[in-house]
């Protein structure tokens, strides 16, 4: 198939929430869930009852099954759509597709999304390490001792064997959402980092260090998607969904197609074509950035560069705010936060932000529209969406 | 040796592939309607959906398609053996497999250096296919 229906300027975001990031120890999983949501209905100027949807993600830290309709309970609402969508890190842009698709076609006015683990209080550090194993294939790559840095760092390898690219410049992606952090009141991370730390942090697994690694954070976000026609009455300056498009090309790496080529390229030709734009178009870009390769090979797939240019497009500072594509604006889950799903929903919730305006030094000057992409398992499922300030 | 790491887990899809390697032998998955050879054994085939499959040797060599060295176990069991390699191998047949790179020189494979299968013990016979280099 070539073509998908279009759900162009179908839906709006009119509120967006985050809830306290970092160490959080006062708050369950559920907890930063219900507080992000609290966030975004008060942002948008809802009340509960206005909501009749609402989708969310997946748990690595509390023992609920069924997580959707556990959040229901715990917010007390009793929607008339419901589910848990587990697509790894893409689920969060998967989850507005489908809203998108509920929404247009009349199945449910008003959704919230959201996502949230307490990954730094709810469980040790071993025991979050242990739990992502879980996304390696158990029978064909778990009894080798793989990881999920292991697994994405050959990825970096086969990028650095085919076209050359440096540790140095991966070390930049670090670095580059490390700056936007320090602009971000509830980011994670707080203290500067240069190339030189992030090359002499304690090795993960080769060519990756700690800080090419994602946080593990504690951190919930949450979205709320309405049509277009009721945004109109919003209070907040709603946020319009101009494309949307998916790519699945695997689960496990052993099974990828390629290490090089991944699904981002097609999913990203969808949501283009389907908003009319094209890279050209775009006036930052909030990409998944759970290892430092991660958006150097989106960034090429993406179209805002060649392949094989990513790890210089980054090294030149074109991502940074100010720069010709800056990537990343609030530190990403590099430097702003990770817990699960929360850490891609967070990139679109910045991306809305960033489309209102009003963000001080973080702000990018005229910022109209935005791409952002999420990505799950080993770069195995891939998300892609516009958004923007205006119809267009 | 190795009898603190996991042993691997057999299935319906995977026996015969687990059996054949407490003999020492790798084998793979191949379709009887298109040929196509397929790794990670399911019951029917990924390119054309036939079920009628059959099991093949694999000759065993292969080439480093990408690897890592992990300096931080994932799992308490493997704590002992960091640095070790895990790598994804292209069998000379065509599919991928994971597995670790052993043997002594291991810590300096590169992309694209060709290996042989070996057999490493994880208890009470149970035996799975690891790579070795081979020498040029």
């Amino acid at each position: 198939m070539t073509h998908c229906a279009t759900l162009k300027n179908k839906v709006a975001i009119v509120g967006v929430g985050e809830s306290d990031i970092g160490r959080v120890a006062n708050m369950t999983g559920l907890g930063l869930n219900a507080q992000a949501a609290k966030r975004a209905l008060d942002d948008a100027g809802l009340k509960p009852s206005d909501i009749d949807g609402l989708l969310t993600a997946y748990s690595f830290t509390e023992p609920y099954f069924m997580l959707g309709s556990v959040l229901c309970e715990y917010l007390g609402i009793k929607p008339r759509l419901n589910a848990s969508m587990v697509v790894g890190g893409a689920s969060p842009a998967v989850m507005l597709k489908h809203a998108a698709q509920a929404i247009a076609c009349g199945q449910a006015d008003t959704i919230l999304i959201c996502a949230g683990e307490n990954r730094a209080t709810g469980q040790t550090r071993d025991e979050a390490i242990a739990a992502l194993v879980a996304v390696g294939h158990p029978y064909f790559e778990q009894p080798y001792g793989t990881s999920i840095p292991g697994l994405y760092a050959m990825i970096a390898q086969r990028h650095m064997h085919k076209y050359g690219t440096t540790r140095e410049q991966m070390a930049h992606v670090a670095v580059n959402t490390r700056a936007h952090a320090l602009l971000h009141p509830n980011a994670h991370m707080k203290k500067p980092c240069s190339v030189e730390d992030v090359l002499n942090a304690k090795p993960i697994a080769d060519p990756l260090g700690m800080l090419d690694c994602c946080l593990i954070s504690d951190a919930g976000g949450a979205f709320i998607v309405t049509s277009a026609e009721r945004a109109r009455d919003s209070r907040a300056k709603p946020v319009y969904l101009q494309g949307i498009g998916e790519h699945h090309t695997h689960e496990h790496l052993l099974c990828a197609p390629s290490l090089t080529e991944f699904g981002a390229a097609e999913s990203g030709r969808i949501a283009y074509a389907m908003a009319g734009l094209t890279p050209a178009d775009m006036d930052l870009a909030q990409l998944y950035d759970c290892f430092s390769i991660v958006p150097i090979v989106e960034i090429e797939e993406l179209g805002f560069c060649e392949p094989g240019e990513g790890g210089a497009f980054f090294e030149m500072g074109h991502t940074r705010i100010g720069g010709k594509l800056p990537v990343n604006t609030h530190g990403g889950m590099l430097s702003h936060a990770h817990a699960g799903a929360a850490g891609g929903l967070l990139g679109i919730v910045e991306a809305v932000r960033q489309l209102r305006g009003g963000l001080g030094p973080r702000q990018v000057e005229g910022a109209e529209v935005a791409l952002v992409h999420n990505e799950g398992g080993i770069l195995s499922s891939h998300c892609s969406l516009i958004l923007a300030n205006d119809k267009g | 040796m190795n009898q603190e790491l996991p042993p691997p887990i057999a299935n319906a899809d995977s026996l015969a592939y687990w059996n054949a390697a407490r003999e020492r032998k790798l084998v793979l998955r191949k379709c009887r309607a298109c040929d196509t050879l397929h790794f990670m054994p399911r019951c029917l085939c990924p390119a054309c959906w036939s079920d009628q499959l059959e099991w093949v040797p694999s000759k065993g060599m292969g080439t480093v398609y990408s690897f890592s060295v992990i300096r931080r176990a994932p799992l308490p069991a493997f704590a002992a053996r960091v640095p070790y390699v895990t790598a994804l191998i292209e069998l000379d047949e065509g599919p991928r497999m994971m597995a670790n790179v052993v043997g002594e020189n291991a810590l300096s494979v590169q992309i694209g250096d060709k290996v042989r299968v070996t057999f490493e013990d994880r208890g009470n016979g149970v035996l799975i296919p690891q790579f070795e280099l081979v020498n040029t």
